[in-house]
């Protein structure tokens, strides 16, 4: 425990912004409109149309199971993120299994979704909160093993040890199957870009389809805090936590982060929505033999 | 001090949302209330220090209690699961069962002999549990993971097989050459047999 248990939600909110800010842009950018950056605000014109509105309100809802489906994702980001190493600064939570931690948070996310699409009884969002426990059992295996690979590499569950493993070679070339995976799986646990079928526009917004208001301001801010948590996992998992020239830790964290950030939201913008069941074929019978074989390179060279 | 009361909170907590499991009139409430009594007992592991275990409780019960969810809602009488149903059967003699489960329980909790603690908790609970697993009981486990992993594998293998969603849609539909070659094999064979 530090200071930093302060700090860690504020940072989480921060960088969800910049996403989110950054997701407009592109999107303003594709739409071909001049000056695309301008339009940087305009998840803050967006929440605050929310906060104003109205909350939609179906017929026979479980709400107990909405209001807590929908508050688990951002609580959830924010646990996860209690436990990645700010560069210089401690961990809000320097624990020694912080790896297996941060998967417990990442797996609530499927909870928070499935709560969220099935509470609200209406048909698009259940098939929606269905998908996000498909494409998570597809995903997790390969994940699994990943950040197996990560915790074999360092000899230990805690990230500032996986970070102090990284001294010669960043994990990220190390190990560039399970980095790869990683990446995919940063995408899934925010269920974004080609992994959001759960929220697809073929199901009309899928589990968010029946939320508005502050619900639905509530589940997005989670969902871009779970994608930029993601991303800031990736820092001291693969790519050498605050290591590098010049600049301070901390910097090269912020930096790191944000560049990992930006091309998984730019990948958003650029690969079509997969279905999920054609994830799960590929994720088990192509991703899993390679990470298994990452695996046993790495514990090779690790003996 | 903050440990025991910690500690009791949680237990009350996780005795309390096991209860509710049987009050609760939907199956997903009931699954959720099931999930936070593992929670509670995942905390309360944490609260031992048994971090490792801990976490590893948390995790496996989002996922379980998530999959199970599927399940029984899928097997209910009303799939979506949203209008009421109760939670129990045959309610008079599973009060009495369960009560005289209980007295059986804990009268063994109170009257048995329990043993003096032997030793301290190793210094890092993890490697401890790490080294029993993989060290006298490595053949086992490798075993025993191999064989999970087949069995999920293999499960899933076959129940997507005649998927509504099948991956190939012109797989299992009868192919016009397919027919072809076949007739013309059969007459082959009637020919070799002649």
């Amino acid at each position: 425990m530090s200071e930093s248990v302060l700090v860690v939600p504020l940072l989480v909110a921060l960088l969800a912004f910049a996403a989110a800010a950054f997701d407009a842009v592109l999107a303003a950018s594709a739409a071909g409109s001049p000056g695309a950056w301008r339009v940087w605000d305009a998840p803050l014109r967006e929440a605050a149309r929310l906060l104003v509105r109205q909350r939609r309100n179906t017929l026979a809802a479980d709400r107990l199971l909405r209001r807590t489906g929908i508050a688990v994702l951002p609580v959830a980001a924010v646990l996860a993120a209690a436990v990645l190493p700010l560069g210089g600064a401690d961990a809000a939570s320097d624990s020694s299994i912080g790896i297996v931690w941060f998967n417990a948070a990442e797996v609530a996310v499927w909870a928070g979704v499935w709560l969220a699409g099935w509470s609200v009884n209406s048909a698009y969002s259940l098939v929606g909160g269905y998908r996000i426990i498909a494409q998570g059992l597809a995903y997790e295996l390969p994940h699994m093993f990943a950040l197996i690979t990560v915790g074999v590499g360092a000899e230990s569950l805690r990230f500032a040890d996986a970070v102090s493993a990284q001294h010669g070679l960043w994990f990220a070339v190390q190990m560039p199957v399970a980095f790869a995976v990683y990446l995919l799986s940063a995408l899934a646990m925010a269920f974004w870009g080609p992994l959001a079928s759960p929220v697809g526009r073929d199901l009309a917004g899928g589990a968010m389809a029946e939320l508005s208001g502050a619900d639905r301001l509530v589940f997005l801010a989670g969902r871009y805090a779970m994608l930029a948590v993601a991303a800031a996992a990736t820092v001291p998992l693969f790519l050498g936590g605050g290591a590098g020239p010049l600049l301070p830790a901390w910097l090269w964290t912020l930096v790191k982060t944000l560049a990992v950030l930006a091309a998984l939201v730019w990948a958003g913008h650029r690969v079509p929505v997969l279905r999920m069941d054609r994830f799960m074929g590929f994720a088990w019978t192509v991703l899993i033999p390679p990470t298994l074989l990452q695996l046993l390179v790495t514990s090779l060279i690790a003996l | 001090m903050w440990r025991d009361a910690a500690f009791w909170i949680l237990a009350v907590l996780s005795v309390g949302t096991g209860a509710a499991v049987f009050v609760v009139d939907s199956m997903a409430r009931a699954t959720f209330a099931l999930l936070a009594s593992f929670l509670c007992v995942g905390a309360v592991l944490l609260l031992i220090d048994l971090h490792y275990l801990g976490v590893l409780v948390v995790l496996m019960m989002i996922m379980e209690m998530l999959v199970m969810a599927v399940f029984m809602i899928m097997y209910m009488m009303n799939p979506a699961g949203l209008m009421p149903m109760t939670m129990v059967h045959n309610h008079r003699n599973a009060l009495g069962i369960s009560a005289g489960v209980f007295v059986l329980l804990a009268g063994g909790i109170l009257t048995v002999r329990w043993p003096h603690r032997e030793g301290a908790p190793p210094a890092d609970p993890t490697r401890a549990l790490g080294e029993a697993l993989m060290g006298p009981k490595m053949l086992v486990m490798m075993v025993i993971g191999l064989a999970i992993l087949a069995t999920m594998i293999a499960s899933v293998v076959l129940a997507t097989h005649r998927g509504r969603y099948d991956q190939d849609e012109h797989e299992h539909e009868p192919q016009p050459q397919d027919a072809h070659e076949h007739h013309a094999h059969e007459h082959h064979g009637h020919g070799g047999a002649a």
